[in-house]
């Protein structure tokens, strides 16, 4: 910081026109600007360079900004010249180093050299200047409401109540002209969140293959496989809703709740894998524990007794799915889920299962 | 050193500690991610000498723990009918022998080389029942389909071993291990087995094909370069933030301490 | 070098554009403005200049992005998707990275400005926070900036979410099954937003329209208004020798602030390309496309949605069911407030510490934190609660990468956060009344030079020198903060005037003391002079060390 009060010299023909340079206490009248800078040389008004220590500085910020065109041409290069850019993942990881590193030189160089020219070669000074007043006078304010009064009197609007009511009338619906246009964003949820593409018979065909499933050949203790309804292999609104974790249980762990005695098959049995507290896939299975875990906010299901919440912020268990074996001896489910599948929403309607 | 006590006494001294200390705890943090691949392979041609030798071993390295018959204790598993594949999971990834007994064991070093651990896996499957160890050409991921691999990891692994199999958290304290060192068998040795935590997916419901293409699809992918630049431990996008964080707006802020610092007194007295 | 009349070419333009626009009075009085040197000035402008980027690397990639669910089959440079089936946006973006010249270099440069966006928001609106530049005549640009940080987050949700692979989906489903469980119109909005069911066909050209044109345009225009304010207002500054609550001390606009703004611009690019060069982001060929039944260890939004992420993770499972109809805290709670009560609350600050302080006047002068405690330790508090959800939303990869089980960590945030806020509050609040402390103990004794004395006794003494007149001017800014005062708040006979009374006059009162500045003061003899007892002056003196207006000693 610098003391600039002797540097107050203002030529004549601006004096009158801008107030002075001040320090400390302000002089009173606040208008939009104060001195002009001064030109360096004038005066002594602006730093005086070491004039050794500034040519250096010039030649750093020359070699930066020398550096920069040389990333330019470097870049133009290599995008137009060099022609392995695309077409694998080894060209990809070529071409951005090379781009990359390009781009960033030509950025950094120009930083760099404006930096150096702005600290070593600048010869501004700092100065101080005054605040304009924010508000208006209120010579003003006073006018502008005489001349708003006159204005609305005239228009005849505050007279004359029909004009002024129909207008008002007029202008209120018009807000909600855009939400009605909003309508068709989509249907109605009707009662499609109750339903999902399992019904009586469907298959269980293991996700990512689609191929059906045998319960001889589930037949792994601690085994895990994601299915979803045959036909719905490649449909990711139904598998939204439909995806299921088919888990092989020891069944004589398993606790079976009261009618549901018939919804296993020999220890394998069919949870949702939509998670009950936002919907994330519940698919993470801990063979020794049985817990179920949902990897998005760790709600925790107990695999052995009907997947009910024993940690995190899901409120109830995962739906479990109705199976059965088919005269082939396929997987099949013997009916729909129960109950709404994935997060809780207003109309659900039961309490807790 | 009084330089340094000048130094010390500038406004940005305090910043500029704190900076140098965030950027070592990046350059320590980068520094972990060591990255080694192991072929091995090898027949599990069982002979009735590997199933004697495989019991002496046994005997003298698992018994206290599995019981004199493999048959279990109250600290460790019965091991019947679990199966070649099993043991030489647990034994060619050093997790057995356990050293002690957390919330899990951990991958290290083995103990038995491939000989042993063949021999080990023999006696142990003869004692009955159980996968057998997989063929060279069933894990071989040259042949394997690793489009629809990584579509099966997705559906069934990536929620505990992560997109780019760099592992994940379980509960209590359990982890999916990060799928960087597991070789070609050994992955298919705990699909086929679900050691630990891990579920079982037998040949019937995810197909030896099926095992080869998951095993193409992690292979290629801990092979593949990480085109934009370090992978940043590929765990997505919290690794993301921190970075932008600490390089991102530290590097800023470098640049705005620079361009607005006071110069050094001497040199304003040159007016 | 110097020269009194401008080059013929830039004469000639400035007289062609002055006889159609008058621009040289325009710029004569533009660029005389001047502007403060500090660096926590230019937080700001890395966000200016990362919208810049945004704008320009945005449209690069709308070149070749399609906004469509539609599904088709891969094929392309990256093998390892060969022949799997997936949406148009995500095949496009794979493209973009793999097929298109620098194309992956523009995604990176993209999203990192994203990031760097957000992040220099944030330490923007809080270096305006705790240096009290938010008060009057700044509120409405305070205002302005809470709209703009809120609906950045959006457009950032948005953006990450278009490519369509199996993280950002992720993402979507979460939002969804948010969107679902609002109470009363949650299924009806979930259908409007979505077309039909979930991820149907319509999501993702739905977020494109909003992500490239109506947020952007958007925030365009708000910068503007920003921007202008700002201009027209100046910028606050801290105290100093030769500044007063009227002046403005800096350097011109023109040329030292346009080289210096120009030269951070370049900056704020050379860091953005520098991370899209050497750190990858969003690698959504690792994430692979999405699928509703696919999930990813570590499924984490970027940074800026981490705290919503964080406060759904450690929400306790409430539900609750009556009359047939289920209203989830478990989901509301955590979607809305943490949201609401730190952008509701950073946008009353303003007028709440206004009506708790009785203070109209306008300020010039940017806090030292230390200076007003109350803000200070509020802010913390605030940065405490957002840090702490932040870090619950990652509380799994604290679990893998720490080996600590994960329900602890959620056991920890789940207390944390109820306390760590209630600890930062009073923490910092002692903290800055310690820091005042020490700055009354600079300005009475001076500061400690360096120099090691040694005593006739043997003692080893560090010989204090009093603070320079600049480090002073700093120190005795705070005198020139105002006093809170609440008017007329009792009249002389000790009676509350109304506005006093009733419960809502009790919290402003509560909140006026809790404003008022503290004891420690800087100008006379307070409570910085305990350190150095009667014991310390009588030896001073003997030792015959002025102690008046040069040099003073104490103990080290």
């Amino acid at each position: 910081m610098t003391d600039n009060n002797e540097n107050s010299d203002v030529t004549p023909e601006e004096e009158g026109r801008v107030p002075k340079r001040v320090i400390g206490t302000p002089p009173s009248v606040g208008t939009q600007e104060l001195l002009p800078r001064e030109e360096p040389g004038e005066g002594g008004s602006g730093y005086v360079l070491d004039e050794k220590k500034a040519r250096s500085a010039e030649r750093v910020a020359a070699f930066f900004f020398t550096l920069t065109f040389l990333a330019s041409i470097a870049f133009i290069f290599f995008y137009a010249v060099w022609p392995g850019h695309v077409g694998n993942i080894q060209r990809a990881t070529r071409s951005n180093y090379t781009l990359g590193i390009a781009l960033t030189l030509i950025f950094l160089g120009l930083a760099v050299g404006m930096t150096i020219w702005v600290r070593h070669l600048v010869t501004t000074k700092e100065i101080v200047q005054e605040r304009h007043a924010i508000s208006s006078t209120a010579e003003d304010r006073e006018a502008f409401n005489e001349f708003f009064q006159k204005g609305a009197q005239e228009s005849g609007l505050i007279q004359r109540k029909l004009l002024r009511r129909t207008l008002l009338l007029a202008s209120a619906p018009l807000g909600l002209l855009p939400l009605v246009l909003l309508r068709d964003l989509g249907p109605l949820p009707e009662k499609k969140l109750r339903h999902t593409k399992w019904k009586s018979g469907t298959r269980l065909v293991v996700d990512g293959t689609g191929q059906p499933l045998k319960a001889t050949d589930f037949n792994s203790p601690g085994g895990i496989i994601t299915v979803v309804p045959e036909g719905a292999e490649n449909n990711l609104d139904e598998i939204a809703t439909s995806a299921v974790l088919l888990l092989n249980l020891p069944v004589d762990q398993l606790k079976i709740k009261k009618g549901r005695e018939n919804w296993n098959v020999g220890g394998i049995v069919a949870y949702s894998k939509i998670c009950t507290h936002v919907g994330c896939p519940a698919a993470l299975y801990e063979q020794t524990t049985h817990h179920i875990l949902c990897p998005c906010h760790q709600s925790t299901f107990d695999a052995l007794d009907s997947a009910k919440v024993i940690f995190g912020p899901a409120a109830r268990p995962l739906p479990q799915l109705p199976i059965g074996v088919d005269s082939e001896g396929y997987l099949i489910a013997t009916s729909d889920f129960k109950e709404p599948v994935g997060p809780s929403f207003w109309e659900r309607g039961r309490p807790k299962a | 050193m009084k330089w340094i006590t000048a130094w010390r006494r500038r406004p940005w001294a305090g910043y500029a500690v704190v900076l140098a200390a965030l950027a070592i705890i990046g350059v320590a943090y980068a520094g972990v991610s060591p990255r080694t691949d192991q072929a091995q392979a090898s027949d599990a041609a069982a002979s009735q000498q590997d199933v004697a030798k495989g019991k002496a071993l046994f005997n003298q390295a698992c018994s206290s723990c599995h019981g004199a018959n493999a048959e279990g204790t109250k600290n460790a598993p019965s091991l019947l009918g679990v199966g070649a594949a099993s043991v030489d999971f647990q034994v060619s990834t050093g997790r057995m022998p356990a050293m002690n007994l957390g919330a899990q064991v951990p991958r290290k070093k083995p103990i038995f080389n491939e000989e042993q651990t063949r021999q080990l896996a023999a006696y142990i499957a003869s004692l009955g029942g159980g996968p057998g160890v997989p063929s060279k050409d069933q894990v071989n991921p040259d042949t394997g389909d690793a489009a629809m691999g990584g579509k099966l990891f997705r559906a069934n692994c990536a929620q505990c071993h992560n997109f780019a199999g760099s592992g994940g958290a379980l509960t209590g304290g359990k982890y999916a291990p990060p799928l960087d060192k597991a070789t070609p068998r050994q992955i298919y040795e705990a699909m086929i087995t679900g050691p630990q935590a891990m579920p079982v997916f037998n040949d019937t419901t995810v197909t030896p094909e099926q095992k080869r293409a998951i095993i193409a699809y992690v292979t290629q992918t801990r092979a593949e370069p990480n085109p934009g630049g370090s992978g940043l431990g590929r765990v997505g996008p919290v690794a993301e933030g921190l970075v932008g964080w600490l390089v991102g707006i530290g590097l800023m802020v470098v640049a705005a301490v620079w361009l607005t610092a006071k110069k050094p007194k001497k040199k304003q007295q040159n007016d | 070098m110097s020269t009194t009349t401008p080059p013929k070419a830039i004469d000639g333009a400035i007289g062609y554009a002055d006889e159609r626009f008058a621009i040289a009075g325009f710029l004569r009085a533009k660029s005389k403005k001047v502007f403060g040197d500090h660096w926590s000035f230019m937080l700001g402008e890395i966000a200016l200049y990362s919208f810049v980027i945004l704008l320009l690397s945005g449209v690069f990639l709308t070149l070749w992005f399609k906004p469509s669910m539609s599904e088709v089959v891969y094929h392309g440079s990256y093998t390892k998707l060969n022949g799997v089936s997936v949406s148009e946006a995500y095949d496009s973006t794979l493209r973009i990275s793999f097929d298109v010249r620098g194309g992956l270099l523009m995604r990176q440069i993209h999203h990192w400005a994203a990031v760097l966006f957000l992040a220099s928001t944030m330490v923007h609106l809080l270096r305006i926070f705790f240096t009290g530049a938010y008060r009057k005549p700044r509120e409405i640009n305070w205002l302005i900036g809470i709209v703009m940080f809120t609906i950045a987050i959006l457009e950032g949700l948005f953006g990450y979410s278009l490519p369509d692979d199996l993280l950002s989906g992720t993402g979507l489903r979460i939002t969804q099954g948010v969107l679902q469980s609002i109470p009363l119109v949650g299924t009806y909005l979930f259908y409007f937003a979505f077309g039909d069911a979930f991820p149907g066909h319509d999501f993702i050209p739905r977020l494109y329209t909003i992500h490239v044109l109506l947020i952007p345009g958007l925030l365009l225009a708000l910068v503007v208004a920003h921007l202008m304010i700002m201009w027209f207002q100046s910028h606050t500054q801290f105290p100093g020798k030769g500044r007063s609550n009227n002046t403005v001390t800096g350097k011109a606009f023109f040329p030292v602030f346009l080289i210096k703004t120009n030269a951070f611009m370049l900056f704020t690019f050379a860091v953005i390309a520098g991370l899209a060069t050497f750190a990858q982001i969003n690698p959504i060929w690792l994430f692979g496309p999405y699928t509703p039944d696919s999930i990813t260890a570590g499924s984490q939004p970027d940074f800026y949605m981490g705290f919503l992420e964080g406060a759904l993770r450690i929400m306790p499972n409430w539900e609750t069911n009556l009359w047939g109809h289920t209203v989830s805290w478990n989901v509301m709670i955590p979607a809305l407030v943490p949201l609401g009560l730190i952008m509701t609350g950073a946008a009353v600050w303003p007028f709440i510490e206004q009506w708790a302080t009785g203070d109209r006047k306008i300020h010039n002068f940017a806090d030292r934190p230390r200076n007003a405690p109350f803000r200070t330790a509020v802010g913390m508090t605030t940065v405490a609660f957002y840090g702490l959800l932040w870090l619950a939303g990652g509380n799994d990869i604290i679990a893998d990468k720490f080996h600590v089980s994960l329900y602890a960590t959620t056991w920890f945030f789940r207390f944390t956060i109820v306390i760590g806020p209630v600890i930062a509050f009073f923490v910092t609040k002692r903290i800055c009344l310690g820091l005042q402390g020490k700055d009354a103990d600079v300005l009475h004794h001076g500061v400690e030079s360096g120099k090691i004395m040694r005593l006739p006794n043997g003692e080893f003494i560090e010989v204090h020198e009093p603070a320079s007149e600049e480090e002073a001017a700093v120190l005795q800014g705070k005198d020139l903060l105002p006093a809170p005062e609440l008017e007329e708040a009792e009249d002389e006979n000790g009676v509350p005037a109304p506005s006093a009374r009733g419960p809502l006059g009790k919290v402003r009162k509560n909140l006026n003391r809790a404003f008022a500045p503290d004891e420690v003061s800087v100008d006379g003899h307070g409570e910085g002079h305990h350190e150095t007892g009667p014991h310390d002056d009588e030896q001073l003196a003997s030792d015959g060390v002025e102690t008046g207006g040069g040099k003073a000693i104490s103990r080290h």
